[in-house]
């Protein structure tokens, strides 16, 4: 497994590099609180969702609560063993996720295209429903919002911003690189042979039952520790909320703006979405003056989506990703990508 | 156990059926001739009811409001028919879901542009007197529903069985190429059966809207109906009306006599749990035609 690092692998440290060594000295918590935290938790759910439904062929409508089971596990685990390093309770956070996902996954087993993105649905409506009603979740909490307990890496209080980016910022990148090697070896090429064509990669003596858990479950540990990193690092609350199935939408949109089957494509489709209503609300205000409303930035983000939406999976259906990689500086960005199409047969 | 309380939650789950029924319809007629699974037909509800009932209030009167907004259903379907389906034809079906995903996000954000955010109440002169029945009340307007349903299946089924343009439909369902070979215009067959299927929104949207007043929830009413699609199967108009009566019945009881033992709102997802259950059972749903692309 560990062979050398091929160039775009070695691309994406040196992004990320920078984005941990450069990008703190920026003098603005604004920069991080609204835009760089939300971004990375986004990205890590868009490239969990990107591995089942861009390399694996499973479109999923039910990441939202993956998340929220993320980060009412690692909320649980926080409250009830003292002690427990942070770092533990999102690893806990994101194995209960995955076990979560594969019990969920098993109709993947029978179901294919929309029959199982229909099925996606009940786990969305039912962890809602279960988070929100039994109030043993929440600890006893009846709020419905809860705070989250100050943030510990060892002695190392997370109290700022630049603390919450720089932790969100190690565990993405650390999570980017072990997909980044999964997707360019064996599994991902069995997962692509599977979604291409099941028959062929089941005669070629790829494991079927085997590979679409295990896809399964690695996608949602991924969802579950963004959904942990969500609410911990992020809004700093755990609430269910937040994680309805607007969200799972917002993730689905993300890998099919950003690119499908493809690993920058997650970060490109996650900064588009994060950014797209704060241009807009800036748009607005230069337009329209201060006095305008908000409701409408709302609507003409939605319909700004919904045609992007259609207008990609007219024109482009690898996204972003294959639009960045067409640039002269393409190459440059190119990191971590497998050269397929996120066509789903 | 008191059989008449029974009976009478048991009758208003079947007339709540109902109205999943009418949502049902739109999808399975869109599905039975294209093939797309159009998640867009709640927010088809919502532009319809909200179109006519901003019109209504503008001063139009009841018929011309409905025939306004009728046209600019139809035009929708030729839009979307060129703009959406055209252009993805003989793209795998996961992806015509998609298409319409972010189409129900412009079809949505296009009718709040247009008519504004508020909740509109819609009166459609039916008085909603309980009629009692034996000790059990049973709702005047569901039942003025059920009949509207009954109607809408009774008229389908005629254009399908008996019509020049019905025969044409089930051409394109049974066999594409086959429909093209023999000179049918797949774009304008297409284009129709939008815009019947718009028509079905906007009885639908009137109903629901008169029930539940005329706002942005209109569109989640999609979300009721694709349980009751797999019930009954995705190309099945009768089995809209059977799955949507087994859905609303079973979603009723269950609330009832279930619900209070773990904290109520079981309804908000029990309805996926059957189909779930159905789809690992029996995937062609109870009357569906085609084979479900299984592994």
């Amino acid at each position: 497994m560990m062979t050398r690092l091929n160039a775009s692998q070695a691309g994406a440290i040196g992004l990320f590099l920078v984005m941990a060594l450069v990008v703190p000295l920026f003098p603005s918590d604004y920069i991080f609180d609204a835009i760089l935290t939300p971004f990375l938790a986004i990205s890590l759910a868009a490239l969990g969702l990107n591995l089942l439904a861009g390399y694996a062929g499973q479109v999923s409508l039910g990441s939202a609560a993956y998340m929220a089971v993320g980060a009412f596990t690692a909320y649980n685990f926080l409250l009830r063993i003292p002690g427990l390093p942070l770092l533990a309770a999102l690893f806990l956070a994101g194995l209960v996720t995955a076990a979560f996902g594969v019990l969920f996954g098993l109709p993947s087993l029978r179901l294919k295209g929309f029959y199982l993105a229909i099925s996606t649905l009940a786990a969305q409506f039912f962890v809602q429903w279960a988070l929100t009603n039994f109030a043993w979740f929440s600890g006893g909490d009846t709020s419905g919002v809860i705070t989250t307990p100050p943030l510990f890496i060892g002695p190392i209080a997370i109290d700022t911003s630049v603390k919450r980016y720089l932790l969100s910022l190690f565990i993405v990148a650390l999570l980017t690189l072990i997909a980044a090697r999964l997707v360019a070896g064996r599994t991902g090429r069995e997962l692509i042979a599977i979604r291409d064509n099941e028959l062929a990669a089941r005669v070629l003596g790829v494991k079927i039952l085997r590979t679409k858990l295990f896809a399964c479950a690695v996608s949602s540990f991924y969802i579950g520790v963004a959904g942990a990193l969500w609410a911990f690092l992020y809004l700093q609350t755990v609430e269910p909320a937040g994680f309805d199935l607007d969200r799972s939408f917002e993730i689905l949109f993300v890998i099919i703006i950003g690119g499908l089957a493809s690993i920058r494509g997650a970060f490109l489709g996650a900064a588009f979405i994060v950014v797209l209503p704060l241009l807009l609300s800036r748009a607005g205000a230069a337009v329209f003056g201060a006095t305008f409303d908000s409701g409408l930035v709302d609507i003409v983000e939605k319909i700004i989506l919904g045609v992007l939406i259609i207008g990609f999976l007219r024109a482009e259906p690898a996204g972003l990703s294959a639009l960045i990689a067409r640039i002269p500086f393409g190459r440059f960005f190119a990191f971590a990508t497998t050269k397929t199409t996120g066509n789903f047969s | 156990m008191d059989w008449g309380f029974f009976a009478g939650v048991a009758i208003a789950g079947l007339l709540a059926g109902v109205m999943y029924s009418l949502v049902a319809i739109g999808f399975v007629l869109i599905y039975k001739t294209s093939g797309v699974l159009n998640f867009a037909q709640g927010a088809m509800v919502l532009f319809a009811a909200l179109t006519f009932v901003s019109l209504n209030e503008e001063g139009l009167p009841f018929w011309i409001a409905f025939a306004v907004t009728l046209a600019a259903m139809v035009v929708l379907g030729i839009l979307i028919e060129a703009l959406v389906l055209r252009p993805l034809v003989n793209q795998p079906p996961i992806t015509l879901f998609m298409a319409t995903l972010g189409l129900s996000y412009v079809i949505e954000g296009a009718a709040q542009l247009f008519w504004g955010t508020q909740v509109h109440s819609l009166d459609l002169g039916i008085a909603d007197v309980p009629l009692p029945l034996n000790s059990i009340l049973i709702s005047q307007f569901d039942l003025f529903c059920a009949g509207v349903a009954g109607v809408i299946v009774a008229a389908l089924t005629v254009l399908f069985r008996y019509t020049r343009t019905g025969l044409a439909f089930r051409a394109a369902a049974e066999d594409q190429y086959a429909a093209l070979n023999t000179g049918l215009r797949l774009p304008r067959i297409w284009a129709t059966v939008w815009a019947v299927a718009g028509f079905v929104s906007l009885v639908a949207g009137l109903l629901w809207g008169a029930r539940t007043g005329v706002q942005f929830s209109l569109s989640l009413v999609v979300l009721k109906s694709l349980p009751v699609l797999v019930l009954g199967g995705f190309d099945s108009i009768a089995g809209a009306i059977v799955g949507g009566l087994v859905i609303g019945l079973t979603e009723t009881l269950a609330e009832v006599y279930i619900g209070p033992f773990v904290g109520g709102g079981i309804d908000q997802w029990i309805a996926y749990v059957i189909a779930l259950v159905f789809l690992l059972v029996r995937p062609t749903g109870l009357f569906g035609q085609r084979s479900v692309e299984r592994v």
